[in-house]
């Protein structure tokens, strides 16, 4: 098994008709046959999307047409920040049950209204500002580099799109490889916590571990932590290796991220490794550790 | 984004808040006729400058005993005399480092008769989701001293997006700040305009400290800051015209001319990376090798040529920098993109510190061949680990 997605997973692609849309739909499709079936364009519904490498896949006018038409169930949105809201809104009505937005630079007050719109819905919303997520060798939602993927056994998750990466090509380097990736995104409004994710992957017989890393900014690694907690007194516990990324970063400054930021002497790193650390989970003391601390860990 | 003192209260007062009156001045020579402008006698002179704790803040030029930021004056002449001291001066709050910020511009505002100070703040609340208010009845302190000695005083009342503040929530709000009656009717009124205000124009904070009932039973703003949402400028073409440049640092402000996020730090390693996350992390590690990172500076997932050019060079013009670390995990990124953008900079700009580049992901062998064939002088790296080491040494030696 592995977590929302695997080769059964059919895509719809909200904005692949810009640049960005486009390559990543090419390297999709050209990654273990990722079941990419149809684009979304209100104008451009009736044509042919054509990939570089010769691909081809059908544009309809909306996002409830080509689910009907393919039967797919979930969507990524590549359309750029002032609409990005309302594609992952049509999506919600349209009844896609995994909803992705990699868009970066969604106005937080946009995020307000889908968070409560999400609530009342069937659907999850992975992102936004994410890398998406990949189960290795079945299906690449997202922006993920697949090259550096290999089918194991690690469940890994972050808030940040590259340090995802470096968890993942760390953990293929050490023999363990991955049963799913998920980058939750990093604005302070997003679809999907930490604490949704562990979930999935304490319930995945394939994942053995878990590599989570947070960074600085609000308190969701805090809530994962004693949710972690919570979870082994009920004896549902797997080996965890964790790193939060920010140690040295000032307060008050907003690092890239819209959410990290230490405001009002919270989101700090230090309290965020120590919450960690009293749930049982080993923190890296390097992002350049994450696949040797997790060896060391599972003995 | 932030604003001053002064346009927060002129925006909130477009929405029917209560402000004081008040004329703001970007000049000495403006000084006259703003003070005749208000009835006085009592008006208040503050200092406009994007840091808090004004008041209690200490000009640099001044002697220990002079008045802080914010000066109470009972005449016109009292009133002329605090801003011809204060203006041009460097004031040193809480906030602005031991370095402080010039006070360029001043605000001269009609004194209030002050009854109670109630603090009160609107944000969005990362928790929830949702829009929050904060009510305490502990206005004019640090607020941040009240939530950790009397966590009890301070009221989180969370607003539902599709009805806006509701009646009910009115109701609440007023409750938390213990109000009764016009002077609560007049606080209801207050608080749906200024959650108005607040999504209208995409506010990211809007604090209120303190807002004050006056001895007659008005509520006012006494103070306001207001930040906006950065990722929604784009539909705000005036609040953008609101932007006081001066108040930012040259090189963040160049940096985010090319949408880059950089931020200015005292070490001595430059830093390009690819992603927030990686971003601090490597900052992390340079730091765990024993050495500082000059800057935070992400470049981006859309990153060109050009931008990524622009980035180098803003690195490069920090005197500080010892050595740059190059450290790109491509994925909507590509490594090839990187390496013409760093190829190009050199070529354009020089290069006169040692650079350590780490490229790994989308194009990498790609990125990898075009800057081996560039001829540069460039320290290759394996990993991330490697990477850090490399420049570390490369600096201390």
């Amino acid at each position: 098994m592995s977590i929302l997605i695997d080769k059964n997973t059919k895509i719809i692609v909200q904005g692949l008709t810009g640049k960005t849309g486009s390559f990543h739909t090419e390297q999709a499709l050209a990654y273990h046959g990722t079941q990419m079936v149809a684009g979304t364009h209100p104008k451009k519904g009736g044509t042919e999307w054509s990939g570089a490498d010769g691909q081809s896949l059908p544009i309809y006018a909306s996002v409830a047409e080509a689910k009907d038409a393919t039967g797919a169930t979930a969507s990524v949105i590549y359309v750029p920040p002032a609409g990005a809201a309302a594609a992952i809104e049509e999506a919600i009505d349209a009844g896609i049950e995994l909803i992705t937005c990699i868009t970066e630079g969604v106005p937080v007050l946009d995020m307000v209204r889908v968070k409560e719109k999400l609530e009342g819905s069937s659907s999850r919303l992975i992102g936004p500002n994410c890398p998406g997520l990949m189960t290795p060798d079945e299906c690449k939602i997202g922006i993920m580099p697949g090259a550096i993927f290999k089918k194991g056994s690690v469940g890994v998750l972050s808030r940040s799109g590259t340090l995802t990466y470096e968890a993942v090509y760390q953990t293929s380097n050490a023999g363990l490889g991955q049963s799913s990736a998920v980058g939750i995104g990093g604005d302070p409004v997003k679809g999907t916590e930490f604490i949704d994710i562990l979930e999935l992957f304490l319930a995945d017989d394939e994942t053995e571990s878990i590599i989570m890393i947070g960074e600085i900014g609000g308190s969701a690694e805090e809530e994962a932590a004693q949710f972690l907690k919570d979870e082994a007194k009920k004896g549902r516990k797997k080996p965890v290796v964790g790193f939060i990324a920010g140690l040295t970063a000032p307060p008050g400054r907003t690092m890239g991220h819209a959410g990290a930021v230490i405001s009002g002497g919270k989101g700090g790193a230090e309290d965020k490794i120590e919450a960690m650390k009293s749930a049982g989970i080993r923190v890296s003391p390097s992002p350049a550790k994450l696949g040797e601390t997790l060896l060391d860990l599972l003995g | 984004m932030n604003i001053h003192e002064y346009q927060a209260k002129q925006l909130l007062k477009e929405y029917g808040a209560p402000v004081a009156r008040g004329v703001a001045i970007t000049s000495l020579d403006q000084a006259e006729s703003a003070v005749a402008d208000l009835p006085g006698p009592v008006r208040v002179v503050k200092s406009q400058i994007h840091a808090g704790g004004r008041g209690k803040g200490t000009f640099k030029e001044l002697g220990p005993d002079a008045k802080g930021g914010v000066r109470v004056s009972f005449s016109a002449e009292e009133a002329l005399a605090n801003i011809r001291e204060m203006f041009g001066k460097t004031l040193v709050t809480q906030q602005t480092g031991p370095a402080g910020k010039q006070v360029n511009r001043l605000y001269i505002e009609d004194g209030a008769d002050i009854e109670r100070e109630l603090y009160l703040s609107i944000l969005v609340d990362r928790e929830t989701g949702k829009v929050s208010f904060v009510a305490s009845t502990e206005g004019g302190m640090d607020i941040e001293a009240v939530a950790a000695e009397t966590p009890d005083k301070i009221h989180t009342i969370g607003i539902t997006a599709s009805t806006g503040v509701t009646d009910a929530d009115a109701e609440r709000i007023a409750d938390a700040f213990e109000l009764s009656g016009d002077t609560r009717e007049q606080g209801k009124t207050l608080f749906k305009s200024l959650y108005q205000a607040f999504v209208e124009k995409d506010m990211s904070l809007l604090e209120i400290n303190p807002l004050i009932v006056t001895k007659a039973g008005d509520v006012q703003v006494l103070d306001a800051k207001v930040s906006f949402d950065g990722n929604a400028l784009f539909r705000h073409p005036d609040i953008m015209e609101l932007r006081d440049k001066t108040e930012e640092d040259a090189k963040e402000i160049e940096a985010s001319e090319y949408d880059l996020a950089y931020i200015a730090l005292d070490g001595d390693i430059g830093c390009m990376v690819n992603g927030a996350g990686l971003a601090m992390a490597t900052m992390d590690i340079i730091k765990l090798y024993g050495a500082s990172p000059a800057n935070f500076l992400d470049v981006g997932g859309g990153a060109t040529t050009e931008k990524v050019t622009a980035a180098f060079k803003i690195i490069t013009s920090d005197p500080n920098v010892k050595g740059i670390l190059v450290n790109i995990f491509g994925g909507i990124m590509r490594c090839d993109v990187i390496a013409e953008g760093v190829v190009q900079a050199v070529k354009d700009v020089g290069l006169e510190v040692p650079l350590v580049v780490r490229l790994e992901g989308t194009k990498v062998e790609e990125g990898k061949a075009i800057i081996n064939d560039s001829g540069l002088n460039v320290i290759a790296a394996d990993d991330l680990d490697d990477a850090a080491q490399k420049i570390v040494k490369a600096v201390k030696g």
